[in-house]
């Protein structure tokens, strides 16, 4: 599965998972910054676990549930997460924003409402080397924020 | 003139296309029946080709094969200077020279067949090091390896050492630093006999690759067209180098009659393409016993790499800005860019100035100690103010006053009690805490004439729906020029930020605004949006379409009715430089840029004495930068610099082995992460600048001027040792620390 559709492509057992994303399914929000782990820009979620996409063989996705930067808004609506980044400026070049958005989620997921050092733990597999962090730092605080305000909405 | 943006931290113009992915960056894009490309390079540091040998097992006839021999028009990569070959005929001066290029439309096999390529070389003599270079170890440029060298004098040196009652001496170094934009570069390109040359990429100025390109093609320049793809980071690193790239994809789009797509991986991008000069500074200065500059002697070199490329550029601003903020009479600064066979150093954020303000910014901490003053006490006795002169002569007219700065800066940052705080606490204590701060300035745009030679275009155009674009070369590389260019024109124009386009920066459709590089682009393009907007909108005042203040609904209708009537609705605003500034391009004297940015950051540090790790803990950074156009995009540019120095300063070192980075990869290059910044805590303060944009001043390079100084200084409060080399890694700081603890034993 991928963004909640069952996709099936042909893939040699050891492609990495980026290029199966990236080329056969045409999902280029997924990036590729080192191709070795280091920079998260190809971070994508499998089973709801983080991983980065170029270290991942396509034959260990296969039969998985695997969430892109592409499946993240529904439709038009953003994700919290995305709508914190516009509004808190912590997308400059944006080449490593899927990467952070997509670690951001996984960190929310596991920690609804982080510490600074929860935060900082949590991004510290995905480089940026625009922002410093700081305002990546403030989007996962408002992401949380405003995630806890639409909860309170609802009741 | 409202300003109903300018000012406010509006949404990022092309945000929600990042922040979903769907911006579209080189790498994302497939043209039908592309090929992919990649470069042959030469194995060594110098050499002379003999023979290229295509190995077996390879269907070498399925390929593209491109060498010099395939170039129509000239082999070089025109910059400055014209001596950068694009691929190497028969001598190469760097380990990552491109020699040969290959295409096809497997990238898999593709790679098996770049490792089947021989090239039997004859080796020649090479040298690596500013030292090596300076002795003429070997010559490998022009008779004595120097690029580019400037001699800089203001009163008399010579003279003066009689004045001083001491004399301080320093010697201080920077490593090289890799840009690590996170999107490594690439570009696609296309050829044919009637359309020419068109490539797409990621790059900072446009308007460079079409200058490259045209010699390399020998095509007339309206059939060469550069067209820039989202860029993700540039840092300086994609001013020049995409040229050679796009000269390499448009060379095989031509050879094999097919698009042509070329990707750096991670590795090649790390160690083929430019990074930040290593530089050596030396400092010669006579000082009263009551802490007064009187002359300042200062040798400075850059190390250049194996081509001249920017490094005379760079070489200047560092020059310029080498001699810091500080009113001395007598200052003399000879410089100097060396030849070395490793691939050549290029821009990089600051562009000279982070290097050679470092070396003041620590050398006034040495001569505080020397004259027993403290850091704060030796800088309040020699800072420049309005009506005094830089060491170019340079008048200040501004009224920048570093005292209240740095008054507020240490303020903020608790300077004065925590410096009391760490010297009880740290004797004894395994973590050694540390307070420093570095005071400087920054010039922003180009330097001297730079400017005027550009002359810079901007362009508008409206739509008969009431939509205004932006024409420019200035491309978005992260900064936020989409963001600045459009709060700038719906200011000017009265009408809402949607209403603004931004072009995409396609040399076949806008014109010349020269490149994005130099914090120029809100001063200067900046500048000249507004007016192109002020122009568009007299232009509908005048014909009588629009009175001043107008609704939106009227401009639609307006513009609507203009374009009916009178057909295309367009301005066009070229640059004029500000009065009165004078340059002597000869001296290198007089007005240097148009204004400065002034700044004081403060680093607090704690330095661990077991595992000589040295961590920022906190960081203020306090600028005059002019009006502030976007609080977010503005602090948030801070930030970015801020962390990036931080990287040069502690971690972001570049291991050398003979002219080739032996650590191209970012598992052992380390670049700071979430987990190593420190709260970065930004505070602006604001004198409008007259020339720029409702007050605005450059901002983009500043922050990487600071840190590094503001950093050892820190450390060297933390223990007491003075550190004159960056990056002051564990290695660094063991060296040092141990050597201090054998000398006490």
């Amino acid at each position: 599965m991928v963004n909640g559709e069952r996709r099936h492509v042909q893939a040699f057992p050891m492609a990495r998972l980026l290029d199966v994303l990236r080329e056969e399914m045409n999902l280029t929000g997924t990036k590729e910054g080192c191709g070795e782990g280091e920079c998260g820009a190809c971070a994508v979620l499998l089973n709801g676990e983080i991983v980065n996409s170029c270290l991942i063989p396509a034959m260990e996705a296969d039969g998985t549930d695997i969430r892109t930067i592409e499946g993240i808004a529904q439709g038009d609506r953003l994700n919290a997460v995305q709508e914190a980044f516009l509004q808190c400026g912590g997308a400059q070049c944006g080449i490593c924003t899927p990467g952070m958005v997509i670690a951001s989620v996984a960190l929310l997921k596991r920690h609804p409402h982080p510490t600074d050092a929860e935060i900082r733990e949590g991004l510290a597999g995905n480089l940026c080397r625009c922002t410093g962090y700081q305002k990546i730092f403030a989007a996962v605080v408002r992401a949380c924020e405003s995630t806890a305000n639409q909860d309170a909405g609802t009741r | 003139m409202e300003e109903k943006y300018f000012g406010h931290s509006v949404i990022r113009k092309e945000g929600r296309e990042k922040v979903t992915g769907r911006a579209r960056y080189v790498d994302d894009l497939t043209v039908p029946d592309m090929l992919h490309g990649v470069t042959v390079r030469s194995s060594i540091p110098r050499g002379r080709i003999r023979a290229i040998r295509f190995g077996d097992g390879i269907p070498w006839s399925e390929f593209t094969v491109v060498t010099a021999a395939d170039i129509p028009g000239k082999n070089e990569v025109a910059l400055i200077e014209h001596d950068q070959q694009c691929l190497a005929a028969e001598v190469f001066n760097h380990p990552e020279e491109a020699i040969l290029l290959l295409a096809h439309p497997d990238q898999y096999l593709l790679e098996e067949a770049r490792r089947a390529v021989y090239i039997d070389v004859e080796p020649l003599p090479a040298i690596f090091s500013i030292e090596d270079s300076i002795a003429k170890r070997a010559v490998i440029y022009g008779e004595d390896n120097v690029f580019k060298s400037y001699h800089m004098e203001k009163g008399d040196v010579d003279a003066a050492w009689a004045q001083a009652d001491i004399i301080v001496e320093g010697e201080y170094r920077t490593g090289a630093q890799e840009q690590l934009y996170i999107e490594n570069q690439g570009m696609i390109a296309t050829a044919n006999a009637a359309d020419g040359v068109t490539v797409w990429g990621s790059l900072q100025c446009p308007y460079y690759v079409h200058k490259a390109l045209v010699p390399i093609f020998n095509l007339p320049a309206d059939k060469i067209r550069v067209i820039q793809t989202e860029t993700g980071g540039g840092f300086g690193g994609k001013e020049e180098y995409p040229s050679m790239i796009a000269a390499h994809a448009g060379l095989l789009a031509l050879k094999s009659g097919k698009p042509v797509k070329i990707i750096y991986d991670r590795a090649e991008d790390m160690v083929a393409t430019t990074k930040r000069h290593p530089s050596r500074t030396r400092h010669r200065t006579g000082v009263t016993w009551d802490g007064k500059l009187v002359a300042m002697d200062i040798d400075f070199v850059i190390d250049g790499g194996a081509y001249a490329t920017l490094s005379s550029v760079v070489l200047s601003r560092g020059t310029i800005h080498a001699a810091g903020i500080y009113s001395c009479p007598n200052v003399r600064v000879h410089s100097r860019a060396m030849a070395t066979n490793a691939p050549p150093h290029g821009a990089f954020r600051g562009f000279g100035a982070p290097q050679s303000i470092f070396a003041i910014e620590r050398h006034m901490d040495q001569i505080a100690r020397a004259v027993n003053l403290s850091p704060e006490e030796i800088r309040r006795r020699n800072f420049i103010g309005k009506g005094q002169t830089t060491s170019t002569g340079q008048l200040i007219k501004e009224d920048v006053n570093f005292n209240t700065l740095l008054d507020r800066a240490f303020r903020e940052s608790d300077y004065h009690a925590k410096r009391e705080r760490f010297a009880r606490e740290n004797p004894g204590a395994p973590i050694k805490r540390g307070i420093g701060f570095a005071t400087f300035m920054h010039g922003a745009g180009f330097t001297g004439s730079g400017e005027v030679y550009l002359a810079s275009v901007v362009e508008l155009e409206a739509t008969p729906e009431g939509i205004v674009r932006v024409l420019a070369a200035s491309t978005e590389i992260g900064q936020g020029t989409n963001t600045v260019f459009s709060q700038i024109a719906a200011d000017a124009l009265g009408i809402s930020y949607d209403r603004i386009e931004i072009a995409q920066p396609d040399t076949g459709a806008v014109p010349n605004s020269g490149p994005t590089v130099a914090s120029r682009t809100s001063m200067v393009v900046g500048n000249l949006v507004e007016s192109a907007a002020c122009d568009l909108k007299n232009k509908l005042v005048e014909s009588g379409l629009l009175c001043d203040q107008c609704t939106e609904t009227e401009f639609v209708r307006a513009c609507q009715l203009y374009i009916e009537t009178r057909g295309p609705l367009r301005s066009r605003s070229v640059y004029e430089p500000p009065p009165g500034l004078l340059w002597d391009d000869k001296k290198y004297s007089g007005d240097a840029y148009g204004t400065y940015a002034w700044a004081v950051y403060v680093a607090e540090v704690a330095v661990d004495s077991v595992t000589f790790e040295a961590r920022v803990t906190d960081f203020v950074a306090l600028q005059e930068v002019g009006k502030v156009i976007h609080p977010v995009l503005a602090a948030g540019q801070i930030e970015g610099g801020v962390a990036q120095a931080i990287g040069m300063a502690l971690y972001e070192n570049v291991v050398w082995r003979e002219g080739r980075m032996a650590n191209g990869q970012m598992t052992n290059y380390i670049m700071p992460t979430a987990a190593d910044v420190p709260p970065i805590r930004v505070f602006f303060e604001e004198q409008p600048y007259p020339f720029g944009p409702h007050g605005a001043k450059g901002i983009g390079e500043l922050p990487m001027d600071g840190p590094a100084p503001a950093i050892v200084n820190a450390i060297e409060n933390a223990i007491g040792i003075s550190i004159r080399e960056i990056p002051a890694t564990p290695e660094v700081l063991m060296e040092a620390m141990t050597e201090k603890a054998a000398a006490i034993v």
